[in-house]
C-alpha cells in the first residue's frame, strides 16, 4: 500500500438493541484506505456494507450504535465526536454519494443554490466566488453548459446528470474521503461507465480516498484498487482487486465471483452458492459461512477464523483455497 | 422437480408493427396558445418480432427505451395505438376486449413476473392465497384444493411446501421472487413475460433465480419474453436478443450472433459499456452522451447524434429493420456497407 492510512477502521462493532435482545450487525470490522486509493466493499444485501459506510460518516440510524472499535480519519478518532463536530467533518472532510441521486438533492432549490450553500458552509467564500466555484465543479463532473445548468432544478436533469451533480456536491468541501454507496446502481449501463470513469478521475485529481460500496462486481473490477468482501457483518477477505477476482482465497469470495454471469464465454449454468445469508438473530457459531461452505469441517463450526495472510490476500478461513490446498 | 402437468406447450408469440403512443397532459398555457396539439410520446414504435414455441427472446435497452411498455402491450395490460400483439394466433387486445371464454383462456395462458418482489406480492396475504389466486380466479381449483396444489408449486420453485402459511415479509428477496414465479406458473401458461426479474437481487441470489427460471422454462417448454437492462443476464437466458432504442427495435439477432458480431453501433456501445469482471484492466470505453428526450426524438435515425458513423442520410431518413445475414438491423451505415 502506498502513502499513509487516510482512513483506519479498527474492530468496528455496530449493534441494534431490540425487544428480543441486541443484534450485532457489524462484528469486528477492520480495514484501512490510503490517500488516492479506491477500496471496494462487496457482499450480499444485509452483509453490513452500507452499515459500515453509515458508521464512518456518522449517520447510523437509531437505534443502531457503535458498540466497539474505532474509526480514525487522518489519525484522528471521529467515531467519538459529538454530533455537531461530526456534522462539520461530514461535507468538509468526508463526502457522501448515495444510490438515488433524486433523494440526495432538494427538489425545491436549484442545483447552484445547493452547491453554493455547501461550499459556503465549508469554505470561506463570498457569494460570487462560491457561484464561480459551483460552475467549475459542475464542469469538472462533466456537465455540459454549466453556466446555464447551474440555475436549473434537479428535475431538469437526467438520472446520470443528477448523479454528476451529487458527485459535485460531495466534492464541494474538498473532502479527503468519499464514501460512495451504490453510486451507479440506479443508472443505465452506458451512463454507469461514465460515472465510474468520473469517480476514478476526480479521486486522482483530488488525491482523495474512496470507499466504494456496491454489489456490482464489474464496477469493482474496473474501479477499485483493493476489495473487501463482507459476510454476515464481518470482512471475510480483503486484498488487491485482481487477486480477489482471479485467485480468491475464501470459499465465499470464490462462490460470489463464480455466480457473476460473464459476457464472454457461454456457460450452460451459472454457479450458485446454495442457501442464503443468515439473519442477524441467527448467525451461526464458528465461521458464519460454514453451513453454506463446501469445505466446512468441525473446526469451522466451533472456532471463528480471523483475517490472516493467504498468498496475496487476507482471508478469514480455516481452509483457504490456495494453489496447494490444505489448512493454513 | 415435477413433470409439466398437462404438457401445455409454449405459444407462438408475435408482435406486428406494434406501437404505443402516450398523450401527455398539456400545461394550460400551452393548451391556450397552441390550441389542442397534444404532445405525444411514442413509447413503442413499429416493433415486430416473433417468438417460436419454447424459445426466449431477450430485450435490452436503457431506461425509457420502451421495454416495459412493450411487455405490457404483449400481455394486454396496455392497448396498442398501432399494430397488434398475437399469442397463439389470437389478437391479444381484441380477444381481451371481446371478453368471455376466449379472453379467459388467453389470460390463463399468459403470465408476467415483475421486477420488485417487495411490491408485487400483497403483504397481507399468505403465500397460499397469493399463489392460488390465479387458479381460483380461473376456476381451476377450489379453495379447499388450493393448499395441495400450492405446496407442489412451491416445491417446484425450491421452497418448502410448509411455507404456504407464511407471509411475504418472512421471506428474503430471492425467495419472494420464487413465490412470484410459482404464482406465474400456477395456471400453466404458454407464454411468460419477465420484466427485469432479477434486477433487485444480489448476484449470488440472481444466479439461483436465473438457474431456476431457465430450468422451469425448458422443462415446461414455455415461450418467454425476458426484459433486462443487463446484457450479461440476457445472454444467459435468451435464444434471440432484441436491442431497443427510443421505442424502436434497432437490432434483432440470434444470441450468439449478436454477442459475436454485433452490427448496430448502439449494440456496440451497449456491449462496450458492460462492466465485466474479466476486463478488470479498465478498458471499458466511456460512452458519450445519453438517451435523448423521448418527447423530442432526433430526426432520422434516433441514434444519429451519438453515432460515430452518422452522415447526412442518418439525420434525415429513418432506417428500417432489414436483414443483414442472420441479423436484422436498422442502420443505414450497415445497409450501405460502411461498417
Amino acid at each position: 500500500m502506498s502513502g499513509g492510512k487516510l482512513l483506519e477502521v479498527r474492530d468496528l462493532c455496530v449493534e441494534f438493541p431490540t425487544r428480543r435482545g441486541t443484534l450485532r450487525a457489524l462484528d469486528g470490522v477492520s480495514f484501512d484506505i490510503a490517500a488516492g486509493e479506491i477500496l471496494g466493499v462487496v457482499g450480499e444485501s444485509g452483509a453490513g456494507k452500507s452499515l459500515t459506510g453509515a458508521a464512518i460518516i456518522g449517520l447510523l440510524e437509531a437505534p443502531g450504535r457503535v458498540a466497539g472499535g474505532a474509526i480514525l480519519l487522518e489519525g484522528e478518532r471521529i467515531d467519538t465526536l459529538p454530533p455537531e463536530a461530526m456534522r462539520r467533518v461530514r461535507g468538509k472532510r468526508i463526502g457522501a454519494i448515495f444510490q438515488d441521486p433524486l433523494t440526495s438533492l432538494n427538489p425545491l432549490y436549484t442545483v447552484g443554490r445547493q452547491l453554493v450553500e455547501t461550499l459556503r458552509t465549508h469554505l470561506p467564500l463570498d457569494a460570487a466566488a462560491a457561484r464561480a466555484r459551483a460552475i467549475d465543479l459542475l464542469r469538472q463532473t462533466g456537465i455540459p453548459a454549466p453556466e446555464s445548468r447551474v440555475d436549473q432544478y434537479p428535475h431538469e436533469f437526467s438520472g446520470g446528470m443528477r448523479q454528476r451533480v451529487v458527485i459535485a456536491l460531495a466534492l464541494a468541501g474538498e473532502p479527503r474521503l468519499i464514501v460512495a454507496d451504490e453510486p451507479t446502481t440506479a443508472l443505465d449501463v452506458a451512463v454507469q461507465a461514465q460515472i465510474v470513469a468520473l469517480l476514478r478521475q476526480v479521486t486522482q485529481a483530488h488525491g482523495a480516498a474512496v470507499m466504494l460500496i456496491t454489489h456490482d462486481m464489474g464496477v469493482i473490477a474496473e474501479t477499485c484498487d483493493r476489495v473487501a468482501v463482507m459476510y454476515a457483518g464481518r470482512v471475510v477477505e480483503i486484498g488487491p482487486v485482481d487477486e480477489i477476482i482471479r485467485r480468491p482465497a475464501h470459499p465465499y469470495t470464490a462462490g460470489l465471483m463464480a455466480s457473476v454471469p460473464r459476457l464472454d464465454g457461454d456457460v450452460a449454468r451459472l454457479a450458485q452458492i446454495e442457501g442464503a445469508l443468515p439473519r442477524l438473530d441467527a448467525i451461526p457459531g464458528g465461521c458464519a459461512f460454514h453451513p453454506r461452505c463446501p469445505k466446512a469441517s468441525p473446526k469451522c463450526r466451533e472456532e471463528r477464523p480471523e483475517l490472516a495472510l493467504v498468498a496475496r490476500t487476507r482471508a478469514a478461513c480455516w481452509w483457504p483455497l490456495t494453489e496447494r490446498g490444505g489448512a493454513r | 422437480m415435477s413433470e409439466p402437468v398437462q404438457g401445455r406447450r409454449g405459444a407462438v408469440v408475435q408482435a406486428r408493427a406494434l406501437g404505443k403512443a402516450f398523450e401527455l397532459a398539456t400545461p394550460w398555457l400551452d393548451r391556450l396558445l397552441r390550441r389542442g396539439v397534444p404532445r405525444r410520446v411514442r413509447a413503442v414504435d413499429d416493433v415486430s418480432f416473433e417468438i417460436a414455441p419454447g424459445r426466449t427472446l431477450g430485450l435490452v435497452g436503457e431506461s425509457g427505451c420502451g421495454k416495459s411498455t412493450l411487455a405490457r402491450l404483449m400481455v394486454g395490460l396496455e392497448s396498442p395505438s398501432a399494430g397488434e400483439a398475437r399469442i397463439g394466433g389470437a389478437d391479444v387486445h381484441a380477444t381481451l376486449a371481446a371478453g368471455g371464454g376466449a379472453a379467459r383462456a388467453l389470460r390463463r395462458g399468459v403470465q408476467m413476473i415483475f421486477q420488485d418482489p417487495y411490491a408485487s406480492l400483497n403483504p397481507r396475504w399468505r403465500v397460499v392465497d397469493i399463489v392460488a389466486e390465479p387458479l381460483v380466479e380461473q376456476g381451476l381449483v377450489t379453495r379447499a384444493q388450493a393448499p395441495e396444489r400450492v405446496a407442489a408449486l412451491l416445491e417446484d420453485v425450491g421452497l418448502k411446501g410448509a411455507d404456504l402459511r407464511r407471509f411475504p415479509h418472512q421471506f428474503s428477496g430471492g425467495q419472494r421472487q420464487r413465490i412470484s414465479i410459482a404464482r406465474a406458473l400456477a395456471t400453466e401458461p404458454g407464454f411468460l413475460v419477465c420484466d427485469e426479474p432479477t434486477s433487485a437481487l444480489d448476484v449470488s441470489v440472481q444466479a439461483q433465480v436465473l438457474n431456476l427460471m431457465v430450468d422451469l422454462q425448458r422443462a415446461r417448454g414455455l415461450s418467454c419474453l425476458f426484459i433486462s437492462h443487463n446484457l450479461v443476464v440476457v445472454r444467459y437466458v435468451s435464444d434471440d436478443v432484441g436491442v431497443m432504442y427510443l421505442g424502436r427495435l434497432v437490432e434483432l439477432a440470434p444470441k450468439d450472433e449478436l454477442f459475436r458480431a454485433p452490427r448496430h453501433p448502439y449494440t456496440h456501445l451497449l456491449l462496450a459499456a458492460v462492466p465485466d469482471i474479466e476486463r478488470g484492466d479498465r478498458r471499458r470505453a466511456p460512452v458519450l452522451g445519453e438517451v435523448p428526450n423521448p418527447l423530442a426524438p432526433p430526426s432520422g435515425c434516433a441514434f444519429h447524434p451519438r453515432c460515430p458513423h452518422a452522415d447526412a442520410r442518418c439525420s434525415a431518413e429513418r432506417p428500417q429493420l432489414l436483414s443483414a445475414g442472420a441479423t436484422r438491423v436498422a442502420c443505414h451505415a450497415v445497409q450501405e456497407g460502411r461498417i
